[in-house]
């Protein structure tokens, strides 16, 4: 079973997010990139079918340049088969689900894994594009998935106050939340060993982006902290009484 | 040129969220000079469906073939498409539930429509549609300008302000047949996480950390929470040493919230946390340690011990509400 795990290079959650002085792009100076986390969710569930006793090969892909090798290279130390990197960058949701589908699109994946969101843009919509470019079910926010034979899956998703079971036939493309998996350390063996594995550089198929990101902005400041001692604890209730508050 | 609403139903009725969305489909549709109409899928009674008139729509369609009782989103999809195609809707907004991040992709992909996802302002139609959403998990503001004017907007939820006014909508039955392809999921059973207020959507939520020094002290939060009608949450900590259930855990890698109070307490507010509640309107917090970093983002602060201050509150607020 092939398994494709698609994954964004993003800043690390820790990250103090300054942008640069033209206000058009994220200051990476200093900042420590990361495969996503939620997409981490992804390779991880692979590599557990494998450790099932599944017989799978998991390959790993990001939309970007040269700067997201290393990236790449520590999904192949976790346990990734093999990478592809399409070399083009990553403009847009509709840019980038377009390369993702047209490289799936004749590779009999049975599972393509993303994250349900990126934590730079955070806007989940690349995986629900490349399930309608592929003809493909699509299960949003998955926080557990079992194969049932090779044909099939069963999940549970997040849905507005619970969890839904569902299942479905393969191929799928599963959006992985927080529960589908652990995150795991690569070893030193799985480091040397993913200085070897292959890691390909495609060109990408030529599509124009459908939305500019145009510059960014902090978010409002506060008008910072009003303090109330603990004895005034009950002027605090009031005063969130007197703003409608509760 | 019309805007189009999916309305989500859940279990038959419209939550707040829709009428955020409706209330952005209908400030659109006054800036375009069209009406704002609305596409419901599934089994919603007629009055639900008219009271959809009180936040912009004028017709509702009304889909409602028994194969998409249940939700799945690629015939809810095809659904929504089928209707935006027939009445020549350019712009078809949604909210940024669960369930439209699944459809509204779908949708675009469909419609070729440029996606704009978890926008929190109206789109300038005077300017080339220049829009806003959250980015870096709630660390940055991102200017967004479409290089179409066919657009699915999903809007954030507890992203934009609700208007009503008492008029209802007309309602117009839509024959639409999903293909049998398109029904490629089977939804076996919903596990409801508690009968509490859904955290996504909740207007006020209480939230505790490792403050609360163990799982047997959280009665306190339960008793404000359920004074105020706001739903629990707590941090990745207390999620991860079981004091509270995972689906309660709020952050970077929990739920993201925006809503319009969030009660901290004994939350010192790691980076990660304030990824995903950076975003609620006001944030009240409470903590023994003068320097907790959350204290920076908050609006009202007590540094003090919670097991002194929340029985005080819960007391003040019990003399209010007598």
């Amino acid at each position: 079973m092939k398994i494709l795990v698609c994954i964004s290079h993003v800043p690390d959650t820790t990250t103090k997010i300054q942008f640069a002085a033209d206000g058009k792009s994220l200051n990476k100076t200093g900042v420590k990139f990361v495969i996503n986390p939620y997409d981490e969710f992804g390779l991880s569930r692979a590599i557990g079918f494998r450790e099932e006793g599944k017989k799978v090969t998991i390959t790993v892909l990001s939309v970007g340049g040269p700067e997201v090798e290393p990236t790449l290279r520590k999904a192949l130390a976790i346990g990734a088969n093999d990478a592809v990197r399409i070399n083009g960058a990553p403009t847009d949701a509709h840019f980038v689900a377009s390369q993702i589908a047209s490289y799936a699109r004749e590779r009999e994946f049975s599972v393509l894994f993303f994250g349900k969101e990126s934590i730079d843009y955070n806007g989940s919509t690349v995986p629900g594009m490349v399930a309608e470019m592929l003809d493909m079910p699509l299960i949003p926010s998955a926080t557990k998935m079992d194969l049932t034979g090779d044909e099939s899956a069963t999940f549970k998703r997040e849905v507005d106050g619970g969890l839904e079971v569902i299942e479905t036939s393969l191929p799928v493309v599963v959006s992985c939340q927080k529960g589908i998996a652990e995150w795991r350390i690569p070893n030193m063996r799985g480091i040397m060993r993913a200085r070897k594995k292959p890691l390909s550089v495609v060109s990408p198929v030529d599509v124009s982006p459908m939305v500019v990101s145009v510059g960014f902005s902090k978010p409002a400041a506060k008008g910072g902290c009003q303090y109330f001692e603990v004895d005034d604890t009950e002027q605090l209730a009031n005063t969130l009484i007197e703003k409608g508050l509760i | 040129m019309a805007v189009l609403l999916f309305a989500e139903n859940s279990q038959g009725v419209f939550k707040k969220a829709v009428f955020e969305a409706a209330t952005y489909g209908y400030d659109l549709a006054q800036k375009l000079g069209t009406e704002l109409y609305a596409v419901s899928v599934g089994q919603v009674n007629d009055e639900e469906l008219a009271g959809l008139g009180a936040y912009g729509v004028s017709k509702v369609y009304k889909v409602s073939n028994s194969s998409l009782n249940s939700f799945g989103n690629t015939a809810y999809a095809a659904a929504v498409s089928s209707v935006a195609k027939s009445i020549g809707a350019d712009v078809v907004v949604m909210t940024q539930s669960y369930n439209g991040r699944a459809v509204a992709p779908r949708v675009a992909v469909k419609l070729e429509a440029a996606p704009l996802s978890g926008v929190i302002k109206l789109v300038d139609p005077s300017n080339g549609y220049v829009t806003e959403k959250m980015a870096f998990s709630g660390k940055g503001v991102e200017t967004l300008k479409p290089n179409t004017n066919k657009l699915v907007i999903t809007v954030k939820v507890n992203g934009y302000k609700i208007e009503e006014n008492a008029t209802s909508a007309s309602i117009e039955a839509y024959d639409f047949k999903p293909s049998s392809s398109s029904l490629d999921t089977i939804a076996k059973e919903i596990i409801k996480a508690s009968e509490g207020i859904s955290l996504t959507e909740a207007d006020s939520v209480v939230s505790a950390g490792r403050g609360m020094k163990g799982p047997k002290e959280w009665g306190i939060i339960e008793e404000l929470a359920s004074l105020i009608g706001a739903a629990t949450a707590c941090s990745k900590p207390v999620a991860d040493m079981h004091w509270r259930p995972h689906h309660e855990h709020v952050g970077q890698t929990g739920i993201q919230i925006a809503p319009n109070l969030y009660i901290a307490i004994g939350i010192s507010g790691a980076i990660q946390h304030l990824a995903g509640v950076s975003s609620s309107k006001h944030i009240v917090v409470i903590n023994k340690d003068s320097e907790a970093p959350f204290f920076k983002i908050a609006d009202y602060g007590v540094v003090g011990d919670l097991f002194v201050v929340v029985p005080k509150l819960i007391e003040a607020i019990k003399k209010y509400k007598g």
